[in-house]
């Protein structure tokens, strides 16, 4: 196959899966919420798991997105340095955004900051995001999908503590984002929490704590410990659906982290609301591709 | 006009202030007739300009929505997608809004405050969140759009009056009675967060 070629048939592939991601939620995000329905028992709470269920069983009947805000498209690439198609990457991905715009139909929600104009296509500068791992040695590309949503994207935050704070600093700076905005981002939320040396490196980290599956642990015995110990507390504090009151307000708590500076702790938080539209999906070097996060997904 | 529909309390347009007096917050209600999208710039032209909204909401229920719609032959539309926006934008506005307007069903996401608290109570009025995220839900509970006004905002702003059917779940979140289901939470969110903050930062003390 030509270069042309591989580039149109990836593109293709792309265009189509963020059009599915759109209309279907992804395995772990449908059995968690599955769980927390049958868990709620305060008769509002039940009514609003009731529409949300309803909702996704239409979305996939009548081919529509599922929620109305298709959010800013982005990309976490793990490529390997010998995938063919590396160079073109970053183009492609661009390319299947309009597409999908087009074909799924996604909103358009691409506005040009200064110039404050909606581009009418849902890219723009530097929009998709692509971030990029580069894997040496390797000939498959591995790519995560996101649409991050206005509500939920809204309750992100980013600073960094002095070392006196610590980590009981880290937890104050969690929760007070929980009751400020986070009951206003579509709960029950999906929590990334990044610890790291500066805002950046936090912030980044606390969006890629989103892109793991719901259930995973962090590998880190004490992270983990936070990441149980900052879920339990959020559930307490009773969010449910929609921050409306219920037992849960959480669909999981991931916390990605790194070494800091000893003089500082870079910490972030980002949320995803409960309609979490991850895909994850591995593509060979002959574009052969296997779909982790919709398993028998047909594109 | 309130009805009891196989265990559903319906609110019928048009409605008077009667009807709502005895629904308070928590309580979950359904719609049937009059809805019309309306955002922050409709709310802007009404206060600020003081110009007359093209759609008599006078009775009837708005939606703090800006829709996917479809352009059918004939002037009409088709609904796709339609989802509540943030309530809190028009929170500025609301009080004259609700005045100027008569209108007597705010339908929206999350909270709103003390203008719109004043508005419900003073002239018989609630809000209402419909669940966000259910954006195919509430578009087929739209059974037609009925016109398209103020058409120069572009799709999102435009007026779109739609004829709805059992159009909910609506969760009261403001009574007529002013009572603000939100407010009341989030105090007892935070009492409880307080809480937690300390029960956790006694288990994370890893700086020794």
């Amino acid at each position: 196959m030509s270069n042309e070629k591989q580039v149109e048939k990836m593109t293709d592939i792309m265009a189509k899966f963020v059009a599915l991601t759109g209309k279907i939620l992804p395995d772990d995000v449908k059995a968690k919420l599955s769980e927390l329905r049958e868990k709620e028992d305060d008769p509002m709470a039940k009514v609003i798991y009731d529409t949300m269920f309803r909702n996704q069983e239409l979305a996939e009947k009548l081919d529509r997105p599922c929620c109305q805000d298709t959010g800013v498209l982005q990309f976490w690439v793990k490529c390997g340095t010998g995938f063919p198609l590396i160079g073109e990457l970053e183009a492609l991905l661009k390319e299947a955004v309009i597409k999908a715009t087009k074909e799924a139909p996604l909103r358009h929600n691409s506005v040009e900051t200064f110039d404050e104009y909606n581009t009418g296509k849902n890219v723009g500068k530097g929009t998709p995001t692509v971030w990029w791992d580069i894997v040496p040695g390797s000939d498959e590309c591995e790519i995560y999908t996101y649409m991050a949503g206005g509500g939920c994207t809204l309750p992100g935050q980013a600073m960094v503590l002095m070392p006196g704070e610590g980590y009981e600093g880290i937890t104050k700076f969690v929760l007070d984002r929980m009751t400020s905005y986070g009951l206003n981002a579509c709960p029950p939320l999906l929590v990334g929490v990044g610890v790291a040396t500066s805002v950046e490196t936090a912030a980044l980290l606390s969006k890629k704590a989103l892109m793991r599956d719901i259930g995973s642990h962090n590998t880190n015995e004490r992270a983990a410990k936070m990441e149980k110990l900052l879920e339990d507390g959020i559930n307490a504090i009773g969010l449910g659906p929609q921050g409306m009151g219920g037992k849960y307000s959480v669909m999981g708590v991931h916390i990605e982290n790194t070494a800091r500076h000893p003089s500082a702790i870079g910490v972030a938080v980002n949320v995803g609301c409960w309609s979490h539209r991850r895909g994850h999906i591995i593509f060979g070097k002959d574009l052969s591709y296997t779909i982790l996060s919709h398993k028998g997904a047909k594109l | 006009m309130v009805e009891i529909r196989d265990g559903k309390k319906v609110l019928i347009t048009p409605i008077s202030a009667e009807d709502l007096k005895d629904i308070r917050i928590g309580d979950i209600v359904y719609l049937d007739g009059s809805l019309t999208t309306c955002r922050d710039v409709a709310h802007r032209r009404v206060v600020e300009e003081g110009r007359e909204i093209p759609v008599d909401v006078r009775g009837n229920a708005i939606l703090h929505a800006g829709p996917i719609i479809r352009p059918l032959e004939n002037d009409k539309f088709e609904m796709v997608s339609v989802g509540p926006t943030t309530s809190m934008r028009m929170e500025k506005f609301e009080y004259d809004f609700v005045k100027i307007t008569g209108v007597r069903v705010i339908v929206g996401k999350g909270g709103m405050k003390e203008n719109t608290e004043r508005a419900c109570k003073e002239f018989g009025a609630i809000h209402c969140v419909f669940p966000a995220g259910n954006a195919v839900v509430a578009a087929v509970e739209v059974e037609e759009i009925v016109r398209a006004e103020w058409r120069d905002l572009g799709m999102p702003e435009t007026l779109w009056n739609c004829r709805v059917k059992e159009f909910g779940p609506l969760i009261v979140s403001i009574d007529s009675q002013g009572r603000n289901y939100f407010e009341e939470k989030k105090k007892i969110y935070n009492k409880i967060k307080d809480e937690q903050v300390e029960l956790i930062s006694k288990q994370v003390g890893f700086i020794k």
